[in-house]
């Protein structure tokens, strides 16, 4: 566009080079997923925001059918006028996504028809269809929770012989297999049926208020639409529930900071009436709402608080002494929300003129409108289905190690979904020939080569994007999911020769200044070390991790945005954070001193 | 005892009284009306100005000698609005009325041996260009006792007869029976820090940020950019500090125990610090913001904290002009259906 602006670009696809030595572990990667020379022509950038680390065989298929059903939200569904889908490739396991855009006027012209037909329905009745929404996305829960646990019996139990059924439990393991993997990519589609609409009513409020008020904060916009009451703060909610039942139970003394889960469950055992009743309590809780992973849930190690308890009762121990202290830990949602209306009859006030206003009240009557499914799905999506997805998967990955596929169950993650079938398959027709199943002298050798290759990846640093940038960014999918901008790339390539400094910028998520020392957290099962007043710098900051935000001091986090849950927890605990540094955690050394400027989004390190 | 006529304390004035006490004058009333912290001190009204020029113009004639000048004939105007500006300054003020601003001073310096005050025209003009031809920025600090002060109130008035202010009257054939112009009087801030604020953004025109900028020491380094003050951006509603520039302040402007001001280095320990805590900044978003609401306008207002009592005051506001005479066409309108908003992300750039 501005024609003094040089090209753009960063290092072709095809200069970057498989790590020696992982070749054959990049081949596992379907087909379709590989670069070919062709993608040089095109514009890709690295997906740090949902993939932050190299992604095993299996977890691919978050990839996959995310990104399909993605697509056919924009292309095929709603008819986004200037963008098609997302296309994704994968080198040295990390996934580089780029845009199909729509650029010629009349296809533009002509897909602006259809989207209205089908877009504007979906605004204009909302609330019908994402109360349809729920029930199928309930429905869908309660189909994978009823799939049968995976197992080969020796032989066929009797009563199935008795009943007549006609066919054996071998044929059953493929069978549910194929229902698992199928409900994965069905719940994708759910997962974008409202999506993308959604975002682009709050993007449309968002667009509004940056022209209005050029120097509004993100967080400011997100705080005037964001609600207080979403799903995702249930699973806090219990938590805090919970302290306040061990405290009436008068089993409050089991909860000491540092002892793990297991440990006070046992001693919860051992305390007579009172400890089971907190232990129901905690039954009760955990269904569903414990069904929270530790993630954004496209790993599968990222484990959920019901599978390791250790994040949930790593929170347990300062509740306990806020409510001994007399701090009733109720969320003060009224005032949060009186807040908030504040909040947006304030800059209303400010803008210009009465015609502005009439627009404003407009465009955030619908953002507000569109919110509680942009904030509520999560939970249901890419935590509580996703959970059950793996631990499915981890059923297979158990048996197919009983039989000697694997060395552990969590093997099974490291091949992909259609190696898995091949591999039940193989299982399958041992078990009914009497023979030896392949797998055990296929795999082993095969994992082992795939996980060191996922180790050699994860020290191997990927550019940030790849290929000719394009002149405008002007797909709404990536402009809204992800933050691309032609800006932003410029000063991606411009830090790509940046010397290093003792300040990292981010964004301004929560505002507030606190030094302290840096607690460098790269998975949950580091959470232990966290002490009082720590400051957590980790790669992502999730709303589940809001047990342990009080008692930390403040938040850095390598990847999320001010739309980030992580963002809005973070104030309600009056918490310092910066968010989306984009390498805070490889920068930070465990143990430094910093300071952490929550209102500008920068972080000092002291020393 | 003083003349209704000649002497209109901040108490007793308002915005809507600016004919007789010019734009600053009632700015400053106005504040004191609503609560907002302003040093105490009287507005010299446009009364007073009148009787002063009627006593002259009696004796001689000064303003058929102005109408009858020619304003391209620079040495002709020269020489006579020197004349007039000598006369101004220096010919015996009626006695009532220099008893009136004797008076004022007193009451205002409530006795104490030394009570410093700013002395600053205040303009009965919406006229800018004509306001600062016509000297009517003129400002002078820290002066002292009733003298000096009667001095500086004749300096401001002769400023009316300034080479440049006559040429321009004349140019427009502006009638001399309409020259009018007021003096504040203002008990004078010994300030730890001092500077300017914006309710606007002067950089992107936002009405939802405050940019504030401050040194240390009294304001007028500030204002006469002898130092690169620092600076902040506030947000106006949320309070959030999203902009932090502290400068390196070389110098400062300090009081002269003689009267009037100096400018001196700025203590090497102090000159990269803030000269404002962040509780000073909120304090001074609350008073920006009941300033701005108050006038239902932006607002470009001067403050002062007290060095002693660290009270954060304002010596002044007036209308924001630059952006508010840019605000054109809102951002959007109401649409007849609602959704349409949304293309404008989905529909592309069109």
């Amino acid at each position: 566009m501005n024609a003094s602006a040089k090209p753009m670009s960063f290092p072709l696809p095809s200069s970057l080079k498989v790590v020696p030595g992982t070749e054959r572990a990049q081949a596992a990667y379907p087909y379709y997923t590989q670069f070919t020379p062709a993608d040089d022509q095109r514009f890709w950038f690295y997906n740090s925001m949902h993939f932050p680390e190299p992604m095993c065989a299996f977890d691919m298929v978050t990839a996959e059918a995310a990104y399909c059903a993605l697509g056919s939200s924009s292309a095929k569904v709603h008819v986004i006028p200037t963008t098609l889908g997302i296309d994704h490739r994968i080198i040295n396991g990390r996934v580089y996504i780029g845009g199909n855009a729509v650029t010629d006027p009349s296809e533009i012209e002509r897909r602006v028809g259809e989207f209205q037909q089908r877009a504007f329905y979906y605004y204009a009745n909302w609330e019908t269809l994402y109360t349809q929404w729920r029930e199928k996305m309930l429905k869908l829960i309660d189909d994978s929770r009823a799939l049968p646990k995976v197992e080969l019996p020796e032989f066929e139990p009797l009563e199935h012989v008795h009943a007549g059924r006609g066919i054996a439990s071998n044929h059953f393991l493929l069978d549910t297999y194929q229902k698992t993997l199928e409900g994965y990519f069905r719940m994708w589609h759910h997962h974008f049926e409202f999506l993308l609409l959604g975002y682009g009513a709050y993007m449309t409020f968002f667009a509004f208020c940056k022209k209005a008020f050029p120097e509004i904060s993100d967080q400011t916009v997100a705080r005037m639409v964001a609600g207080m009451e979403a799903e995702i703060f249930r699973p806090d909610d219990e938590l805090r529930r919970l302290a306040r039942r061990a405290v009436e139970l008068g089993v409050d003394g089991n909860f000491t900071e540092g002892v793990a889960a297991d440990a006070v469950m046992a001693s919860l055992r051992t305390a007579g009436e009172a400890g089971a009743a907190w232990l129901a309590e905690l039954e009760t809780s955990r269904d569903p709402w414990f069904n929270i992973n530790v993630g954004d849930g496209f790993y599968h190690y990222h484990r959920s608080w019901n599978d390791d308890l250790t994040m949930a009762f790593s929170g347990l121990p300062g509740y306990i002494e806020r409510i001994k202290a007399g701090d009733s830990l109720e969320r003060p949602v009224d005032a949060l929300q009186a807040e908030r209306q504040q909040l947006i009859a304030d800059y209303r006030e400010l803008l210009g003129s009465d015609e502005e206003r009439a627009a404003y009240d407009q465009m955030i009557a619908l953002a507000h409108r569109v919110f509680p499914y942009v904030e509520g799905h999560k939970f249901y999506c890419e935590h509580w289905y996703t959970n059950l997805f793996f631990n499915k998967i981890r059923e297979f990955g158990e048996l197919l190690s009983k039989h000697g596929f694997f060395a552990t169950t969590e093997d099974v993650f490291h091949l992909t979904h259609f190696e898995l079938e091949s591999a039940i398959i193989d299982l399958m027709n041992s078990w009914s020939t009497g023979g030896a199943p392949h797998g055990p002298h296929h795999w082993p050798t095969i994992i082992e080569e795939r996980k060191a290759a996922i180790a050699v990846w994860a020290q191997h640093v990927t550019p940030p994007a790849l290929g000719p940038v394009p002149d405008v960014i002007d797909d709404p999918a990536i402009v809204m999911l992800w933050g691309i901008t032609r800006e932003g790339l410029e000063t991606w390539l411009t830090a790509a020769d940046g010397t290093e400094s003792k300040e990292i910028k981010g964004f301004a998520a929560s505002r507030g200044v606190v030094e302290g020392t840096a607690r460098v957290v790269k998975s949950v099962q580091e959470i232990d070390r966290l002490r009082q007043g720590d400051i957590l710098v980790c790669q992502v900051t999730n709303p589940t991790w809001a047990p342990i935000f009080q008692k930390i001091g403040a938040a850095v986090s390598d990847i999320g945005g001010s739309m980030s849950h992580a963002a809005i927890v973070a104030r309600e605990y009056g918490l310092p954070a910066v968010v989306g540094t984009g390498n805070a955690t490889a920068r930070i050394r465990d143990g430094q001193r910093i300071r952490v400027d929550g209102g500008r989004g920068t972080v000092t390190i002291l020393e | 005892m003083h003349s209704p006529d000649y002497i209109h304390w901040f108490a007793d004035v308002g915005i809507a009284d600016r004919p007789r006490v010019g734009g600053k004058g009632g700015s400053l009333g106005e504040l004191h009306r609503v609560g907002i912290n302003v040093p105490p001190g009287f507005v010299v009204g446009t009364g007073a100005f009148e009787h002063c020029i009627q006593a002259l113009e009696a004796q001689f004639g000064i303003r058929a000698q102005i109408e009858a000048l020619d304003p391209d004939d620079l040495a002709g105007v020269s020489g006579c609005t020197q004349s007039i500006r000598a006369l101004v300054e220096k010919a015996p003020l009626p006695a009532d009325l220099l008893a009136a601003i004797e008076s004022a001073h007193d009451e205002l310096s409530a006795g104490r041996a030394i009570h410093p005050v700013a002395v600053r025209s205040s303009a009965t003009t919406e006229d800018a260009i004509d306001a600062s031809f016509a000297g009517l920025q003129d400002t002078y600090l820290w002066v002292q006792g009733a003298a000096d002060t009667v001095s500086m109130i004749r300096r401001c008035w002769a400023s009316m007869y300034s080479v440049e202010s006559v040429t321009y009257r004349r140019r427009r054939q502006l009638p001399e029976a309409g020259v009018a112009m007021a003096v504040v009087v203002q008990t004078m801030v010994d300030a730890r820090t001092a500077g300017v604020l914006f309710t606007r953004s002067p950089t992107t025109g936002d009405r939802s940020v405050i940019t504030v900028e401050g040194a240390w020491g009294l304001g007028s380094a500030v204002v006469g950019g002898e130092v690169t003050p620092d600076r902040w951006v506030i947000g106006k509603i949320t309070g959030e500090i999203s902009a932090r520039d502290i400068s390196d302040k070389a110098v400062q402007h300090s009081p002269l125990a003689t009267g009037g001001i100096e400018e001196v280095p700025v203590d090497p320990a102090l000159r990269s610090e803030p000269c404002m805590s962040d509780d000073e900044l909120q304090a001074l978003r609350a008073i920006a913001r009941k300033v701005e609401k108050h006038y239902g306008h932006a607002q470009d207002i001067e403050w002062a904290v007290d060095r002693h009592t660290g009270t954060v005051m304002l010596l002044q506001s007036r209308p924001e002009t630059v952006w508010s005479s840019q605000d054109a066409a809102p951002v959007a309108r109401a649409a007849a259906d609602p959704l349409a908003h949304v293309m404008a992300i989905f529909g592309g750039r069109r």
